[in-house]
């Protein structure tokens, strides 16, 4: 590869608080426009604004979750700048004296993990939302004031797919501090995304593109790839590159560059003097610290200590902490010591038929003693695995126990060689090629008459069984 | 420091305001007197001395995350120069 690339993440993310950041008004989502207002949000002279002590809690759970430094004096700034989204004509967020710095998040790919920086958390508000009519703008100010976090990470992003990650690792921690709902499409997770190549070994950052109007985590991927490619044409061609500020067209799968005024950047921050100071001292900074939850590294590094589980499977497990809490008592109660069984169906059958709901694990609604009562059936080699896959999908859509089911479908797996004998003869007469092929010593001709004895039996037929049996009957010819 | 006439018409367009030219005129020369009475601030000594972002002598002034009640919305919209159902509405916005 001749260019690097290098990307930095802008996070704006909704706090999941009852009120907004200044004032008392409700932050419930999808009201009726411009119903969760007040003289304090509608930025009305002579109000005052104080600040919600459940969104600054919220805010040093978070930083420290990232490990960043706690700032142990911290301010409010004025961010001045006109649009009509934004009703006091400036934007009450941090300039000098953020909330907290230096904190990190660790990526995991194919080459191990990667601990990406993350250079601050702020605190700011929220603008409102416009509606683009003919001839005019319509504005709704219920969004206006909602407590946001900004989170800015180091340009230490070197693909499309790194940011992917970090973005998936990023939201499965807010999801268990539970400090914000991370719903891209209702907007309470936003990501601009800075990014530069430049020549491999070089010192010194390329000229940046900022790319905005990304809606899901998959739109930052491509929108991200979609300007490597861009660029990368413009640096072999050898043209000059601009920095700007372009859009993502999700319809067109291409960015598109703004039109901005040359200087138009000029925000003249303040400190905001309706805002004291903030102190955060050592104790309260551990007292948050007590109250942090167990984090998917953590519980990950649990899982594979306390039940023996791969670091993979685990990854996969501890995503999400309700899929992870839904796991784990499923581990919990499944009788034994070796949980191995539990953990290959979870990971394997129950995340398949999850993904094929497009639902979560948690989501399923499955009762945990139903599954381990179906994994004991395929234990005892009461019913075939293929069986047991079909029972644990009608246990998801009807709620029946896996015993009825195993009832109703007749599903018992045949493991008496008398019932199964006449179907194994069939199919070695049909299959002629195969008996040949497996008596020259292709072991995968009899997996292949397994299979088809299996389809004639509609899956009942314990393969087990019937590969030995093929094997002896075989033998003897 | 000196303020030319760029200087005040870039900082009248951040702050939304239209001057006449004779106005150029006299505030260019007003602001230049101002700054240069902050300008004094640079033969004090402050080494020792932290900067200030407020006055009071008061910090983690917070409230509680309860819900008020809101503007009913005809009432926050009463004043509005234009609207539209329970919108404001403005001139379009072009991006
Ligand atoms: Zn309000």
């Amino acid at each position: 590869m001749k260019y690097q690339t290098v990307i930095g993440l802008e996070v704006h993310l909704q706090l999941n608080t009852k009120t907004k950041a200044f004032c008392g008004c409700s932050t419930d989502f999808g009201k009726a426009p411009n119903s969760n207002v007040c003289p304090v949000c509608l930025g009305f002279p002579g109000t005052l604004p104080v600040y919600n002590r459940q969104a600054l809690n919220s805010a040093i759970k978070l930083a420290l979750a990232f490990g960043c430094q706690i700032q142990e004096h911290t301010k409010f700034d004025r961010k001045n700048y006109f649009y009509p989204d934004l009703p006091k004509n400036y934007q009450i967020s941090q300039f000098d004296l953020p909330l907290s710095r230096n904190g990190y998040l660790d990526i995991y790919s194919q080459d191990g993990p990667k601990r990406i920086g993350i250079t601050r958390v702020h605190l700011e508000e929220d603008a409102g939302k416009l509606i683009h009519e003919t001839g005019v703008s319509l504005v709704d100010f219920n969004r206006t004031g909602i407590p946001l976090l900004e989170i800015v990470s180091e340009p230490d992003l070197n693909s499309p797919q790194e940011a992917f990650d970090y973005l998936t690792s990023l939201k499965s921690i807010i999801e268990y501090l539970d400090v914000s709902d991370c719903d891209m499409e209702k907007g309470s997770l936003r990501c601009d995304a800075n990014i530069s190549l430049r020549l491999c070994g070089a010192g010194e950052l390329g000229v940046k593109t900022e790319l905005k109007n990304m809606n899901s985590f998959k739109g930052v991927k491509d929108a991200l790839t979609f300007e490597v490619e861009r660029q990368t044409r413009l640096l072999e061609a050898s043209q000059k590159m601009i920095q700007e500020t372009r859009l993502w067209d999700v319809e067109k799968g291409a960015t598109i560059a703004m039109r901005t005024k040359e200087g138009a950047k000029d925000y003249r921050y303040f400190p905001d003097p309706d805002l004291t100071v903030f102190i955060i001292d050592q104790s309260m900074v551990s007292h948050i610290k007590a109250q942090l939850p167990e984090l998917p590294r953590e519980k990950m590094r649990r899982f594979v200590k306390e039940y023996g589980l791969t670091e993979y499977d685990a990854k996969i497990l501890v995503s999400s902490k309700n899929d992870a809490e839904f796991a784990e008592s499923c581990i919990q109660d499944y009788p034994g010591k070796d949980k191995k069984e539990m953990v290959n169906w979870l990971i394997g059958p129950l995340l398949s038929e999850a993904n094929l709901r497009k639902r979560k694990l948690h989501e399923l609604n499955l009762d945990k003693n139903e599954l381990i009562s179906l994994i004991g059936f395929v234990g005892r080699q009461d019913i075939s695995h293929l069986s047991a896959k079909s029972v644990l999908s009608q246990l998801i859509d009807t709620g029946k126990s896996a015993r009825d089911l195993i009832q109703e479908g007749n599903l018992q797996q045949i493991s008496n060689a008398d019932a199964l004998l006449e179907v194994i003869e069939t199919v070695i007469q049909e299959n002629a090629k195969s008996v040949s092929d497996f008596k020259a010593g292709k072991t995968n001709a009899l997996m292949y008459l397994v299979g088809q004895v299996m389809k004639k039996s509609s899956g009942k037929a314990n393969p087990k069984v019937v590969g030995e049996l093929i094997r002896r009957r075989l033998a003897d010819a | 420091m000196s303020i030319d006439k760029e200087t005040i018409k870039h900082v009248a367009h951040l702050a939304r305001i239209e001057l006449q030219p004779n106005e150029l005129e006299k505030l260019s020369g007003e602001l230049h007197e101002i700054l240069g009475f902050i300008d004094k601030l640079k033969y004090l000594n402050v080494e020792q001395v932290k900067p200030t972002s407020h006055i009071l002598p008061i910090s983690n002034i917070l409230r509680e995350d309860k819900p008020h009640v809101s503007l009913a919305t005809e009432k926050a919209l009463e004043n509005a120069p234009s609207k539209k159902g329970n919108f404001f509405s403005v001139p379009k916005i072009i991006e």
